[in-house]
């Protein structure tokens, strides 16, 4: 055994004045808190909250038990609902493959003026929710399933070509270095070495895009853009609570399967 | 064939890679590039086929100036450089036959390559090199289901695909075990005697080179310090091209791997 006698025994993982900065950033965090709480309560009426729990059970007691009887009147409106995700979905992919080649740094034609064309046309569709586009777009070419399929397209363009972007971005140079050498055209060069290096991260983003339009074209129809939604304001509107737990469940139901789906499609293809 | 003249390389942020280096080889011979890490061998084979652009001098590939090409030009001849990458470079997704075809790139129009529709020929030659580095019963297999040195079999055949006038090979064994990057050199330095082919293969291992090439060419700080046959080289030169402590560490690894080897050899013969 050799000597450890003369070592120091007091080790710390980071350094006194790390530690003390650590300390005040939690009580920086703790008297942000504490702010935020003083502003909610500010405008709240205690008396309303107090009657909370009653309320809530008041609610819960009228939708149980759920409608089941109005189950085969859904399954039209959950028809389109599924179509107005899926063709979104496919309608956005389609836009955003083009987007995303322009917007990565290493298969933009142009790093000066397309790159950033292309990277406002990512922000700019996912700065808005696909409700908002969906309202824009009633006003615009009215209500129904179409205006209900192009928001959800909208919306998709800038979650799928951002993600589809970065993974062109991290694609290995190396075999596009070895293609372009054998003196092939830059369009062969894309097509042999960039995309089969980004095929499995481009199907996880579809499939992953189209389980999370499923979830958005259920609430279009608030603003009557087609699908399960519309009933769904109905039913609210006339405090038909059997209704709206019949659609919440149909709507959960859809969910996991979608899920399901996504999980399975995802493990087949890559 | 190839003949480099006054070949300079001074990248942007000031370094330089290459300052004039010239030489000249001919049909069929194999020239090794040695030097450290560092020394400009992988830029100046890059500055051939101009995946690296010189700053100065000229590449003769033939009667072409390789280096005053514009864009079109340039990938016609490129079809007549192979070149072989350290870490193989292979597309890993697609399939052993599709890597060996993407040789042919340069030669067939894009709805072609694109529906994998090659000409007949093409295909029958990718069958043909692919037995001949031995793996005909691979071709259907994706790349990323073989062995490093099966890789380097399917990037040697892809260079060959493209029926070049000279390979270039950056580093063919720097991933491989010693073993089997002798098998590689002896199958690329047949290959060349087959056809005739002129070769630059960049190799830092030097005994290495000293079995298999026919003429080395020293690097160091982007110069060329040794240029003659693999017997010439004398302990004085290597201690200069690579330091003197450096090179008699690189001694000493190799021979302990010779020692090693025939005990190998033995024991697969028994099993």
């Amino acid at each position: 055994m050799t000597d450890i006698g003369h070592y120091r025994e007091v080790w710390r993982p980071a350094s006194a004045a790390r530690r003390l900065t650590r300390w005040f950033a939690w009580l920086a965090l703790v008297a942000l808190f504490v702010f935020c709480w003083q502003l909610m309560t500010e405008n709240t009426i205690w008396a309303f909250v107090s009657d909370a729990p009653r309320q809530a059970a008041d609610i819960g007691s009228r939708m149980v038990p759920p409608r089941w009887s109005y189950l085969p009147a859904l399954m039209a409106p959950l028809w389109d609902t599924i179509n107005i995700a899926t063709l979104g979905t496919l309608g956005g992919i389609a836009m955003a493959i083009p987007v995303a080649f322009l917007a990565a740094r290493n298969t933009t034609p142009s790093a000066r003026f397309l790159r950033p064309a292309a990277l406002f046309v990512i922000v700019a569709s996912r700065s808005i929710n696909s409700l908002i586009w969906a309202l824009l777009l009633v006003a615009i070419i009215g209500p129904g399933l179409l205006a209900g399929i192009v928001a959800i397209a909208l919306r998709s363009i800038g979650f799928i070509g951002k993600l589809l972007y970065e993974a062109i971005e991290e694609i290995d140079p190396k075999p596009g270095e070895a293609i372009s050498a054998t003196g092939a055209r830059p369009a062969q060069v894309l097509d042999y070495a960039i995309v089969p290096q980004i095929v499995p991260a481009f199907i996880a983003i579809g499939v992953f895009r189209w389980d999370i339009n499923i979830r958005e074209s259920t609430i279009l129809g608030l603003v009557g853009a087609g699908g399960i939604g519309l009933q769904l304001q109905s039913s609210i509107n006339v405090l038909a609570w059997p209704q709206v737990t019949m659609i919440l469940l149909l709507i959960l139901g859809t969910v996991v399967v979608s899920e399901w789906v996504s999980a399975t499609l995802r493990r087949a293809m890559i | 064939m190839l003949k480099i003249e006054g070949l300079s390389k001074a990248y942007r942020t000031g370094d330089v890679a290459l300052s004039s280096v010239s030489f000249r080889v001919p049909r069929g011979q194999i020239v090794g590039l040695i030097g450290p890490s560092g020394a400009g061998k992988s830029t100046l084979i890059r500055c051939i086929n101009r995946l690296v652009v010189p700053s100065e001098g000229s590449v003769m590939l033939g009667e072409i100036d390789l280096t005053r090409l514009g864009q079109r030009a340039l990938r016609r001849q490129r079809r007549r450089i192979g070149m072989i990458f350290q870490e193989y470079a292979l597309v890993e997704r697609l399939t052993v036959m599709e890597n060996v075809l993407s040789g042919r790139l340069g030669y067939v129009p894009f709805w072609r390559s694109w529906l994998r529709r090659f000409p007949p020929e093409d295909v029958r030659r990718a069958y043909a090199l692919l037995d001949r580095v031995g793996l005909l019963q691979h071709a259907d297999k994706r790349a990323d289901a073989l062995s490093g040195g099966q890789r380097q079999r399917v990037g040697i055949a892809r260079a060959l695909a493209q029926e070049p006038d000279l390979l270039l090979v950056d580093e063919p064994t720097a991933s491989l075990d010693p073993k089997t990057s002798r098998q590689i050199m002896r199958l690329l330095t047949e290959i060349c005697a087959e056809r005739r082919l002129p070769a630059i293969v960049n190799i830092h291992d030097v005994p290495l080179a000293r079995q298999f090439v026919q003429r080395v060419i020293g690097l160091r700080d982007g110069e060329i310090v040794f240029d003659g046959a693999p017997a010439q080289l004398e302990e004085t030169t290597l201690s200069t091209i690579y330091g003197a402590d450096d090179w008699q560490a690189m001694r000493r690894e190799h021979d302990e791997q010779d020692d090693a080897e025939p005990s190998q050899r033995l024991s697969g013969a028994e099993a």
